[in-house]
């Protein structure tokens, strides 16, 4: 059995202002309605104006995913009725897109796969509808919240080039990655700036191919993998027991944990696309893409490579720096400091991103100088590498800097000779016994006095320099 | 006297009272010619070189807190938010908008009778209609309500009620004046334009309204004087006729006797008159029937229910948009809505909507052929005057009315109607397109024919006398 999956992506752009009118982009979360005008909310006689950032970030990403940019692009119309459509038709490119054939490479196992893109165009966003009530078929009324009306959108298309669910993961993971890089969009696939439905068929050791399924409703990484295994379990039952499935769209349930019929083929629209009269063609020159092409910054997979070879860390390591680019600016930032790229990786990999993991923070909140200055009282002996560890977590949620919270814990260590010769010499007296058996060859007791610094200065005394101390002093 | 006041009189009068005037001629003549939908009560004297002139908007461009319901049910109480560009350059220049004019129901008809609300009545006779879609419009300049008005123009619907009530009517160049607040009707094919009782009005109109607006992207930069060589008459100029006109067999022979008038006037006044073929020009109504309803299928999806206008309250979404779009969008509108969702959709675009395009790309490319060796392509610009109220009811025959009128917009060409003499006591009008960005050259020909035909005096058209 082969697994053949597709992936349609929707990707909201962090332009500062929506598609095609000058209200801000920036709507999540904000009071419904309140980020609108005449032309997101569809008034009679208002006209749409293409926002010329959207296009740049479009050529942005088409570029990173080494898509065919067209010179000549169109917007058209796609004609369906629905409430969160004010104008009934949503402006998207069908007839021409403005980039084709691309495609993103992926480690599966030890070789990098092509998964080739088929298209790359823009489009607007629609508004969000709330049901009063829970299900939308027991709602007694529901409300249109117009604020993301034309929030501007890319949808990017893949070939059927993944073979199973947890490629389709890495895939999407692998994009979000580049468009964080890009700076194009945010990828959060919880806040709905990364949306995907995927197309999912089974062909048998027969090459028989069982009929596509589209599933929907997909809304994290985690549920993307989850539900594409549901849908390709079930595929396959089917084709084992000799039917077929339906071709049809489904919804990723939350509560059931599986995916559920949403409409059969029947019902598909007829959706009366032609070439959008408000808008005149998109025409870009060589030399606007040749620009945006000397601005694309390093990308993840240039920079991994590049992480190996200067710093000679190991891939693994190197692939964790770079899935972002804010951890891979503060690796780099950290190593020119302090030029030791496996220590400081080692602290970044184990320390800093448990940290962030665990208040599930997306960017680091400390500064390269707070992870050096650590790493350095270290290395001059101020703080053992296990009170370094400790000190981390306060660090990063205080973001105070460690000498300084050394000096507040009184955390420093004692690396006086002479407060740990007078405690030594102290003991010394209080316990002439101990003294006799050690002269006498029992070097165990070593250990008490080394204990009774430790007791003194609460553990803060450096144990290598009162080894050497009492050592010495017994040796007399 | 009010009723034949131009913009130029206007200059050099005392305008503190005009919209006043303009009220009171409104209260009178308005149980007749019902030209308006809504008038307006309270005018801001503003100040502006064309401080209180009296201007009536047709009721399909946005007006910001003014009703603006496109002669239908769907949008009766639509107040818009914003003003148009056109009604915020007529205000910045101090015009006095003093009401909104009928139309078709959002500009589909030829006649002002498809009007959700009621008929407009031609000033010439009141039993007929004013022509239309911009009827409204073209009856209260015509009838003296208003000094000048605005109009739109998707396939003739400044120019034919214009002809039919005696008056200029030019539809400019597409992308010459902004569409922001026009409601849509055909996007492709909708441009403003003005109706005034003179071609220097329309000149003056012109220089107001027209320039690139940054909310309408299919506008452009071009700065042309409309007035510069507004009387340096047509002497030396090529006009084309194309012969389809002759072989039209619904023209009026009245209208067609009064066209050979004015062809044999501008051969006096020096220009050359040449015969052309147009081949494409016979399907220019076919064409325009399967683009403009196709456009306004998918411009009138926004008529949901869910917004803002009529709602009819259904259980259940689908008969909400069902019913609301039955009740509140009247018969014609139903069947271009109709008509364009049948040819958009999958199986048929290739066969209409698409065809359709490549025929308005060789109409196209026949017209600027004809336009780069002449200076301008006259005809007829109504087949027929005025008729009755009622008198037309088969669609095919309203829809063939657009046959001299469609092209112009099929290609985005600049084209007036001027008066040109009477048939049967009903005015006639002719029509001169040229190309695009000509339009000062459109105007100065149009200025010739106004100056010396000799159903004029003293330049000037003659206006109706209608009976209050």
């Amino acid at each position: 059995m082969k697994t053949v999956i597709g992936l349609e992506i929707h990707v909201q752009l962090l332009t500062e202002t929506k598609a095609f009118c000058s209200c801000s982009a920036n709507v999540f979360e904000k009071a419904p309605n309140t980020m609108i005008c005449p032309v997101c909310t569809g008034q009679p006689g208002a006209l749409p104006t293409v926002n010329k950032m959207m296009i740049e970030y479009a050529v942005r990403t088409a570029l990173a995913l080494n898509c065919e940019i067209h010179r000549f692009s169109r917007f058209d119309r796609k004609n369906y009725f629905y409430p969160d459509l004010p104008k009934g038709y949503q402006i998207t490119q069908y007839f021409y897109p403005i980039a084709t054939n691309g495609c993103l490479e992926l480690d599966v196992g030890k070789e990098r796969k092509k998964v080739r893109i088929r298209r790359l165009h823009i489009e607007e966003d629609a508004g969000k509808l709330m049901h009063e009530g829970d299900a939308i078929t027991k709602a007694h009324h529901t409300l249109v919240d117009m604020n993301r009306c034309g929030v501007p959108l890319i949808e990017i298309v893949t070939e059927p080039d993944l073979t199973s669910p947890r490629e389709a993961r890495r895939f999407l993971e692998k994009l979000r990655s580049i468009l964080r890089y890009l700076r194009v969009s945010s990828g959060d696939m919880e806040k709905g700036a990364l949306r995907c439905d995927a197309n999912i068929s089974v062909v048998d050791e027969k090459g028989f191919s069982s009929n596509r399924v589209e599933v929907k409703n997909m809304n994290s990484f985690k549920f993307v993998e989850k539900a594409l295994q549901f849908e390709q379990n079930r595929i396959i039952q089917a084709l084992k027991s000799g039917s077929n499935v339906e071709k049809e769209t489904r919804g990723w349930d939350l509560t059931s944990k599986t995916t559920v019929s949403m409409r059969g083929k029947e019902e598909e629209s007829d959706y009366r696309y032609f070439p959008e009269p408000d808008i005149p063609p998109v025409v870009i020159s060589d030399e606007y893409i040749e620009k945006i092409k000397e601005s694309l910054p390093e990308l993840p997979d240039q920079k991994k490579d590049r992480f190996t070879r200067d710093y000679g860390i190991p891939e693994l390591d190197a692939e964790v720096l770079t899935s972002t680019r804010e951890l891979a600016d503060f690796y780099e930032e950290c190593v020119k400091i302090k030029p030791k790229p496996k220590e400081i990786s080692n602290w970044i990999m184990t320390e800093l991103l448990r940290e962030m993991k665990n208040s599930e923070s997306e960017a680091v909140p400390i500064s390269p100088r707070h992870l050096v200055e650590l790493i350095e009282l270290v290395e001059a002996g101020s703080v053992s590498i296990k009170m370094a560890k400790e000190m981390f977590p306060e660090i990063f949620a205080t973001k105070k800097m460690p000498r300084q919270i050394v000096e507040e814990r009184g955390l420093k260590q004692v690396n006086d000779k002479d407060v740990i010769e007078k405690i030594i010499k102290q003991a010394m007296e209080q316990n002439p016994k101990a003294v006799r058996q050690y002269r006498s060859g029992k070097k165990g007791v070593l250990g008490y006095f080394v204990g009774a610094v430790m007791k003194q200065t609460q553990g803060m005394a450096n144990p290598q320099l009162v080894n050497e101390i009492a050592r010495k002093l017994l040796e007399g | 006297m009010f009723r034949s006041l131009t913009i130029e009189d206007c200059l050099s009068l005392n305008r503190e009272d005009l919209a006043a005037e303009s009220a009171k001629e409104i209260e009178k003549m308005e149980p007749v010619l019902k030209s308006f939908i809504t008038v307006c009560k309270d005018h801001e004297f503003r100040s502006g070189e064309f401080a209180g002139i009296p201007i009536a908007v047709k009721d399909n461009i946005t007006t910001k807190g003014v009703k603006t319901t496109c002669a239908s049910k769907i949008l009766e109480n639509y107040v818009p938010p914003y003003n148009a560009t056109v009604v915020e350059k007529l205000l910045l220049h101090g015009f006095t908008v003093v009401g909104k004019t009928n139309l078709d129901e959002f500009a589909m008809g030829s006649s002002t009778e498809r009007s959700a609300f009621f008929p407009t009545r031609n000033p010439w006779d009141p039993t007929r209609v004013p022509g239309g879609s911009s009827g409204g419009s073209a009856a209260a300049v015509a009838g003296g309500e208003v000094v000048a008005a605005l109009g739109s123009d998707t396939g003739g619907s400044v120019r034919q009620p214009a002809s039919l009530c005696g008056v200029v009517g030019f539809k400019p160049t597409y992308g010459l004046v902004s569409r922001y607040g026009l409601i849509a009707f055909a996007s492709s094919l909708d441009q403003i334009g003005p109706i005034t009782k003179s071609v220097r009005d329309a000149a003056i109109l012109m220089s107001v309204i027209s320039g690139k607006d940054a909310m309408d992207s299919t506008t452009v930069d071009k700065n042309i004087d409309f007035l510069k060589d507004m009387e340096n008459g047509i002497s030396g100029m090529k006009f084309a006729v194309p012969k389809e006109v002759y072989d039209y067999e619904q023209l009026d022979s009245g209208v067609a006797v009064l066209f050979d008038e004015a062809l044999k006037l501008a051969e006096k006044l020096g220009a050359k008159i040449r015969k052309v073929r147009i081949p494409s020009m016979k399907y220019a109504v076919a064409v325009y029937y399967v683009i403009a309803p196709a456009e306004a299928s998918s411009n009138l999806a926004r008529y949901d229910g869910v917004k803002y206008g009529l709602r009819v309250e259904e259980k259940g979404l689908k008969d909400m948009y069902k019913r609301t779009r039955r009740e509140g969008f009247g018969e014609e509108v139903r069947r271009r809505i109709m008509l364009g969702t049948f040819t958009l959709s999958a199986a048929y675009y290739e066969a209409y909507f698409n065809k359709a395009q490549k025929v308005r790309r060789v109409l196209s490319s026949e017209l600027d052929s004809v336009l780069t060796e002449n200076d301008a392509i006259l005809t007829p610009t109504s087949p027929i005057t005025a008729f009755k109220l009622g008198e037309v009811k088969d669609p095919l025959t309203y829809y063939l009315m657009d046959i001299f009128t469609a092209p112009a917009n099929l290609a985005g060409l600049p084209a007036i109607s001027v008066p040109y003499g009477f048939s049967n006591d009903l005015p006639v009008g002719l029509q001169i397109m040229s190309r695009r960005f000509h339009d000062a050259k459109v105007l100065r020909i149009a200025r010739s024919f106004e100056k010396n035909s000799p159903y004029n005096s003293n330049g000037r058209i003659r206006l109706p006398v209608v009976k209050a």
